[in-house]
């Protein structure tokens, strides 16, 4: 039997995870389009506005499950691809520590951004 | 682990033409995958104005702030709102397709996977089509 071309590992926790966070995802994926482009318009966005939105605990809570489920899924999904074409080695290893350092960055730089939106209302 | 099986080099583009459903799916997937990652960073980065923007209370009243003007000037950009039309497509074709994919992880209807991709594609097209009329000024969309 040949070899598998995808090193992807089905059962890992990396695998689960990304099942996970697709399923948030679609929920706060759904919202996010539906409540910012459908109902509210993206041409008419203010500071003021998103602060008010992110002043809300329930909403400040889901952005930032938002935040951590997309960057996770996002940099997980591009990870996969890359050792589906055939990254290994030292090559992947590099590769998986520096997802993992644009992962923390970026959710990092995010829940600033959150608190940033939120500290407009109360200052 | 999966069964192995030799699936050949699907880099090779000439191949399209013998594309199954399932095989369209998985590089549809991919491709979209990779347009929403890049957008997340892109989308963190426009946001990141709301930081220095947030310590300026005049500004923010007025609505003159650095967050307001570069998003508001983004969408002043014709290009802006066709691209975001375009995300939007990708998206919804994502997370339909996703939905398919988790029904194949969880063995639901495999032998139906070829009808899911299918649905996928008509579900994209309709939100794409009804976002048009949202999503583009009206001044271009006349009705």
């Amino acid at each position: 039997m040949a070899r598998p071309r995808s090193r992807f590992e089905s059962g890992s926790v990396a695998w689960f995870l990304q099942r996970v966070t697709a399923v948030v995802l679609l929920f706060v994926l759904a919202f996010h389009f539906l409540w910012l482009h459908f109902v509210n318009h993206a041409a008419d966005v203010t500071l003021w506005g998103s602060a008010l939105r992110m002043d809300q605990l329930v909403y400040f809570i889901g952005m930032v499950v938002f935040l951590v489920t997309a960057v996770y899924h996002a940099l997980n999904g591009i990870y996969n691809a890359l050792l589906n074409w055939g990254l290994s080695g030292r090559a992947r290893q590099v590769s998986f520590w520096v997802f993992a350092v644009v992962g923390v960055v970026a959710i990092v730089q995010g829940i600033r951004i959150a608190f940033a939106m939120a500290g407009v209302v109360t200052q | 682990m999966g069964a192995s099986f030799d699936r050949g080099l699907i880099e090779d583009f000439g191949r399209w033409r013998t594309f199954s459903a399932g095989m369209w799916a998985w590089v549809l997937h991919k491709v979209t995958g990779w347009v929403l990652a890049g957008y997340l960073f892109a989308h963190l980065a426009v946001l990141s104005t709301a930081i220095p923007a947030s310590s300026n209370p005049e500004a923010i009243a007025a609505n003159a702030d650095l967050y307001t003007r570069t998003i508001q000037g983004l969408e002043g950009i014709l290009l802006v709102r066709v691209l975001e039309i375009g995300l939007l497509a990708a998206a919804v074709f994502h997370m339909v397709n996703g939905i398919r994919l988790l029904l194949v992880d969880l063995g639901i209807g495999l032998e139906r996977q070829a009808e899911g991709f299918y649905v996928s594609i008509v579900v994209t097209v309709l939100v794409t089509l009804v976002s048009v009329p949202v999503f583009l000024p009206p001044e271009v969309v006349p009705f």
